[in-house]
């Protein structure tokens, strides 16, 4: 394990905020370690290549064709062809996404490609990475960085579904994942840019 | 007529006597004030809402303008938008569009804007299905039911009841449990969200500049509703449009705060143009924007304010009003305080009549409120309008005719003195026979005093001072509570101030004022000023804080509401030199004119806010300080700023609410192990003072004057 880099007071707070509304964050110094850890969570799962236990990722900037070939070998029944049929019949989606919000423990996407929608709104595990150099303090921060002349659909995604709509009590995974568990990487690049290969 | 109000008060107390709606809602205006209030720790939301109210204030003029601006930024990025000012011809374009598309299911995100037009009636009719996702609504939707909650449409309804609607309407089987009843609904759901044609939505904001919607959910089915189906229709009102895309911030970040005390929502979707279906296919979207009386209410001065509503819901969710009632009372789709104010804009004016009368005027909306609205002033002038359309009450009249003869009020108040005698004992009367028996069944009333204070003052041995107050009295301390008048003379006279009581002072016209008979008002305020300015005096006092803001703002409010401005600048001058008591005492000690005594034995004391001198006057830590500084222990009671259920006139228009308003009260002052309530208010010491007699205790309430003269060397 390579070492990872010194926290900081929004890594601190993104990690505080994403807890407090249950999502489950983990840190990772490389990208490697990265893939290792998602083909360790994908087993644990019990991802397999057939309907209701397949699991689907959304185009990746930090994920290269060699890493899907690597990922596909190691985890049978992990599919990167995203349908809404494969999506609805997954456990398990898997997505990166462009920013977090340090102040309110949020995920930000650019979702105009409707896999990376789909992924993290059928299945009920959603495995989300993020660079942890994407770590942005607010809300006014990251409308900044967005134009939206180009952006048709951002998603903001602040832990699980839930609702409290029966007698007020909060229930976890109405209509979108049940869970969130978030992959910080410190070595990835930001998900605009490619990954060299 | 009749038979309406017949019903009114019918669902008053059916809701009052429903344990579910009472238990939910009081459960959750608890837990929703700390969670609302740890939400926006570190937050300055004074600024924040101003800022807010800016942005929504400015838009709110130029709909028209920035529904243009929308469209053509939405169209260039292809969506097709759709505007006008009927609701008929929005229900018409939707129908046209499913059936030209041949759809046959749609499903829909929660949306206010398609429930006030009743879109789902129109399109079933038409043969075509429509879900509702949002779980709560859905469970309504199956059992036939309206949100009684714009945030929480089915918090009436307990778990055991939402089980019977899903086994009779859905699937037998299920059984109480709510993370299980909540998984068949995702499971019942799912197939509706694959295969709908259509998703339906609203928008919370929509930005002219470049076209975009914003969605806000926690369940995550709006999302679903605007990615899977092939085609997408928002349905905005116009009171949704901003023009700037940085100024969702504002608002994104008061909105979950103030309606769930969220940091954010789990989801929010910013949609500009249309994005591609999950077949590649081009999504087709459609963004209906709809005025329905949005322009109207904008043009009007008073109202354009309400439009700065985020529909967050948070002046219901500290009303005192609807946690005992509930939102099924109102009748229409809105609900609570901003309810009211849209109800009579969006229907009629004369659809308000019953539901304003529900409000207690105590302000704590307008506290609370991230657009900054004043929606208690709001509803006092559907009130006012509704009284000059419709007129006053035969009764009322009669009674402001009695109010507004000086003379003939004065002696009227000395006839009912005696009259009282057979039913008062200790200054309570505790039973009044017949048909007043109401008035006195959950509260005692304080007796009329044997001699008002305006002649006890005249016994008074006052030392000849340079210095002169008047002492504006107001009816509860003339004629109930004499006593709070003598402590405050004898409170100013050791400041070195001689207490003079004009004669000529009337009523202060709140009860014309809260019953919406402004004429009756304006002249209570008109002789108010004369008799007061006739005076050489530096200060003009009341231990009244409802009679203060009388003096300091409403008194100008309704002359010129009536178009006497030629009297403003008198108002103005008595404004200027009046002062609740309180303040004024506290400036004394300040001075260095006033001295506490040493050594008095501590006393233990909880603080009622009077919702006047908190809310209007901003004063409430005054007293509290100036007791402190008296070597007194503050007990602080739960919820100690939420009204005492008096409300002036509103005890005897509506007893069922505001008894149990006071039962809640009482219930925090016992917890409190205080042995005393201070307040600074005469009515709410009527109120409480009363009603612990009633019940029994040994609490006693004082007001901070009486209790201050007796700690002053």
């Amino acid at each position: 394990m390579s070492a990872l880099l010194e926290s900081t007071p929004l890594i601190e707070s993104f990690i505080t905020r994403a807890t407090a509304v249950s999502a489950e964050v983990e840190r990772v110094a490389t990208r490697a370690e990265a893939i290792e850890r998602l083909i360790a969570l994908l087993r644990k799962e019990g991802i397999a290549d057939e309907p209701q236990s397949y699991a689907v990722c959304a185009r990746c900037a930090c994920i290269t064709v060699a890493d899907r070939a690597h990922l596909a070998a190691e985890v049978p029944g992990l599919r990167f062809d995203v349908t809404r049929e494969l999506a609805s019949e997954a456990k398990v989606g898997i997505s990166q996404l462009e920013w977090a919000l340090a102040n309110t423990g949020t995920l930000v996407q650019a979702a105009d490609a409707p896999d990376t929608r789909l992924v993290s709104m059928l299945p009920p595990l959603h495995i989300a990475l993020i660079s942890t150099q994407a770590l942005l303090p607010d809300l006014p921060s990251v409308l900044t960085k967005v134009d939206p002349r180009r952006t048709g659909y951002l998603a903001f995604i602040t832990g699980p579904s839930r609702t409290a709509d029966i007698e007020r009590v909060l229930t976890i995974g109405v209509h979108g994942p049940g869970r969130l568990i978030i992959l910080m990487v410190d070595e990835l690049p930001l998900a605009g840019q490619e990954v060299a290969r | 007529m009749s038979e309406t109000k017949t019903n009114f008060k019918q669902s008053i107390l059916d809701a009052l006597s429903n344990p579910t709606l009472g238990g939910a809602l009081g459960n959750f205006s608890v837990a929703y004030r700390a969670g609302r209030a740890k939400a926006y720790e570190g937050i300055d939301f004074e600024a924040l809402r101003t800022n807010i109210a800016t942005i929504k204030g400015d838009a709110a003029g130029r709909f028209d303008e920035l529904a243009e601006q929308f469209a053509v930024a939405a169209e260039a990025k292809g969506a097709k938008v759709f505007r006008t000012s009927d609701p008929q011809a929005v229900k018409d374009y939707i129908l046209k569009l499913a059936l030209d598309r041949g759809v046959k299911t749609i499903v829909k995100s929660k949306s206010m804007a398609t429930e006030e037009i009743h879109l789902n009636k129109h399109l079933e009719k038409a043969g075509i299905a429509v879900q509702e996702t949002d779980l709560g609504e859905w469970i309504l939707q199956l059992d036939g039911q309206t949100p009684s909650h714009m945030v929480m449409p089915a918090i009436h309804m307990t778990k055991e009841e939402v089980t019977t609607v899903f086994n009779t309407k859905v699937e037998d089987g299920q059984k109480p449990d709510i993370p299980k009843l909540v998984k068949f609904a995702r499971g019942k759901m799912r197939p509706f969200f694959l295969k709908a044609e259509m998703g339906i939505s609203g928008a919370n904001i929509a930005v002219a500049e470049t076209g975009s919607i914003v969605l806000v959910t926690n369940e995550g089915n709006a999302r679903l509703v605007t990615s899977l189906p092939k085609i997408h229709v928002a349905v905005v009102g116009y009171e949704k449009l901003i023009e700037h895309f940085a100024d969702i911030a504002p608002i994104l970040t008061a909105l979950p705060k103030s309606a769930t005390a969220q940091l954010l929502t789990s989801y929010v979707s910013i949609i500009s143009g249309p994005t591609p279906n999950t077949d590649g296919t081009p999504k087709e979207l459609h963004i209906i924007l709809m005025d329905n009386r949005r322009n109207d209410m904008a043009k009007d001065p008073r109202f354009k304010e309400a439009l700065q509503c985020i529909r967050c819901a948070s002046c219901l969710n500290v009303c005192p009003v609807f946690r005992l009632v509930g939102g099924h009372v109102f009748g229409k789709i809105y609900t609570g305080g901003i309810g009211t104010i849209l109800t009579a804009w969006f229907n009629a004016l004369k659809e308000s009549d019953e539901i304003q009368s529900l409000c207690i005027q105590c302000g704590s909306c307008n506290e609370v409120c991230p657009g900054k609205i004043d929606i208690a002033g709001l509803i006092l002038e559907l009130r006012r309008r509704l009284a000059v359309e419709q007129g006053l009450p035969v009764m009322q009249k009669a009674i402001f005719s009695v109010v507004n003869n000086r003379r003939l009020f004065h002696s009227m108040m000395r006839a009912a003195s005696i009259g009282q005698k057979p039913f008062a004992k200790d200054g309570f009367i505790r039973h009044l026979p017949m048909f007043l028996s109401g008035m006195t069944e959950n509260r005692s009333l304080p007796a009329i005093a044997d001699v008002p204070f305006r002649d006890q003052i005249k016994k008074i041995e006052q030392p000849k001072c340079a210095e002169k107050a008047a002492f504006y009295g107001g009816c509860l301390v003339d004629f109930a509570y004499p006593e709070m008048g003598v402590a405050v003379v004898k409170v100013l006279n050791k400041a070195g101030i001689e207490v003079i009581f004009p004669e000529g002072q009337t009523c202060c016209g709140a009860p014309a004022r809260y019953s919406g008979a402004y004429e009756v008002a304006a002249q209570n305020g008109s002789d108010n000023i004369k008799a007061l300015l006739a005076e050489d005096v530096k200060y003009v006092v009341c231990a009244c804080p409802t009679c203060t803001v009388g003096l300091k703002q409403d008194f100008a409010a309704h002359l010129e509401a009536v178009g006497r401005t030629d009297e403003l600048p008198a108002a103005k001058e008595l404004a200027a030199k009046t002062w609740d008591f309180s303040t004024l005492a506290a400036k004394l000690i300040a001075d260095g004119r006033l001295k506490f005594k040493r050594g008095l034995e501590p006393v233990q004391f909880t603080y009622h806010d009077s919702c006047h001198l908190k809310r209007t006057l901003h004063a409430d830590q005054t007293p509290r300080n100036l007791m402190k500084e008296a070597g007194n222990e503050l007990v602080e009671m739960d919820e100690h700023d939420m009204c005492c259920g008096m409300g002036g006139s509103y005890t005897i228009k509506l007893p069922e609410i505001s008894a149990p308003i006071l039962k809640r009260k009482l219930q925090n002052v016992e917890k409190t192990g205080a042995p005393l309530v201070l307040t600074d208010c005469p009515g709410c010491t009527m109120q409480i003072g009363g009603g612990l007699d009633k019940a029994g205790s040994k609490v006693q309430v004082r007001h901070t004057a009486q209790q201050l003269a007796d700690s002053l060397e």
